[in-house]
């Protein structure tokens, strides 16, 4: 009965990111480009979780991301968790960090910005961790959590 | 500061800017100088601007430099379309430097970022305005004698005027001791006031300014625009509390001068002007000395 109620398979070599927010799921798909990948991957979301209720998983066969990569969900899911999968093991484990500076991702929310009015690559200073704060370095307007629109 | 922009009050350090004002003070001793013959500067004003544009052209013209530029967005290529991008890069092959007025915030940055030629700015929407940070601090060296030390009253719109952010993070540096006189609408943002304390900086909230005024060296009064009031009656109850009257200047202190970033519509009174403690006048005549020291600075011709 056990196999059964599995309900996403295990990968040989590759990358599982668990507990994701369910309601972070399309972000962290959209900031990791994983619609442009043709590797293998199988995705899961509003399953099960003992310790956040609900949770997304994705894993990736044969994907090991770079840290300054992988860091950019950070912004949108701290409590993710990586596994790093060689011949079926678990052989690291790691937490995501936000990063210092925020490049490309998130949409200033200030209207009058010039970001929001021309092609520019957004910039942004993380200013405070703890409570996601963006900086924005063109127009100096601050960006919070609850305001952050992945682009 | 050679080749550099000048976008932020916080891209320079502050012996660049003390630099700055006593190379302007040199100006103001001898305003007409031919250091940019052969130069041309555009002006690129994407917004109407009196006194911003027309120091810069004076301070300019002094020194025997060519303007070329527009001074609104609709005598410019933007009626047709043309992004910013493209007009940064176009403009910068006609000319050695770039003066940018522009009604989006952060347009001086992205400007400065894509031009081949330095920008400074002059204004971007509510952000910076460094050159008139500058000109104001100018202004205060030159009636004080010093920048350290003063008591700075700032007294209207705290909130959205950015020439009161600019110059209070420029007075950060000098040991000022702060007064901000605003109706609750209109406070100091919070981020400001932890800026102030993070650096053991004094700094005073009042309603009213009247009992207190004895103690200012420097009144640095700002517009208090009735659209930023979001009830009307709250607007018409409190905007005479931030009016200056000649009668309130009787018992201040003998050094103290009054400035304002211009241009004022009722809360200086005009029996105010003949008072030798006004300076705003003087204060805008600052303006092009200061112009002409960024200018030569940035384009290393002294």
């Amino acid at each position: 009965m056990k196999d059964k109620i599995l309900e996403v398979s295990a990968i040989e070599n590759g990358t599982v990111i668990d507990h994701i927010p369910p309601k972070a799921f399309f972000k962290v798909i959209a900031i990791l480009g994983l619609d442009k990948l043709d590797t293998q991957m199988t995705l899961g979301t509003n399953l099960h979780s003992k310790k956040i209720g609900k949770k997304a998983i994705v894993k990736l066969s044969d994907v090991f991301f770079p840290d300054k990569d992988i860091n950019k969900i950070a912004l949108v899911a701290p409590q993710a968790k990586l596994n790093i999968i060689k011949n079926y093991d678990v052989v690291e484990k790691r937490v995501v960090e936000i990063p210092d500076d925020i490049i490309g991702i998130v949409k200033c929310m200030n209207p009058k910005c010039i970001t929001n009015s021309e092609k520019i690559v957004t910039k942004f200073k993380v200013v405070s961790k703890k409570e996601v704060k963006l900086k924005c370095l063109y127009c100096e307007k601050i960006t919070d959590q609850d305001n952050m629109q992945v682009i | 500061m050679k080749n550099k922009s000048l976008v932020s009050i916080t891209d320079f350090s502050k012996s660049e800017y003390m630099k700055i004002l006593s190379l302007a003070e040199e100006y103001e001793r001898k305003p007409v100088r031919n250091l940019l013959t052969g130069k041309v500067i555009a002006n690129l004003f994407f917004e109407p601007s009196t006194r911003t544009r027309l120091s810069f052209e004076s301070a300019i013209n002094k020194m025997g430099g060519r303007i070329i530029g527009f001074s609104d967005s609709g005598s410019s290529s933007v009626t047709k379309g043309e992004t910013l991008y493209d007009t940064i890069k176009i403009v910068s092959n006609y000319c050695d430097l770039i003066v940018m007025r522009h009604p989006l915030e952060g347009s001086a940055r992205f400007a400065s970022e894509i031009s081949s030629v330095p920008v400074i700015n002059a204004g971007d929407g509510a952000n910076q305005h460094p050159t008139q940070t500058l000109l104001d601090l100018y202004s205060i060296k030159k009636t004080q004698g010093k920048l350290d030390n003063l008591t700075l009253f700032i007294v209207g719109d705290l909130k959205y005027g950015r020439t009161v952010h600019s110059l209070l993070m420029a007075m950060s540096q000098f040991n000022t001791t702060f007064h901000f006189i605003s109706p609750e609408e209109l406070k100091m943002p919070e981020e400001y006031k932890i800026l102030l304390r993070s650096l053991g900086l004094k700094y005073h909230e009042h309603k009213d300014f009247t009992d207190i005024i004895a103690e200012a060296d420097i009144i640095y009064m700002t517009r208090v625009q009735k659209e930023r009031f979001s009830d009307p009656i709250e607007y018409e109850r409190t905007k005479n509390a931030y009016v200056l009257k000649n009668k309130m200047l009787t018992n201040t202190k003998e050094n103290l001068k009054i400035l304002h970033p211009l241009p004022r519509v009722n809360e200086i009174e005009q029996d105010v002007d003949i008072n030798p403690k006004a300076y705003y006048f003087t204060q805008a005549l600052n303006g092009v000395f200061i112009r002409q020291a960024i200018i030569s600075s940035i384009l290393d011709v002294n």
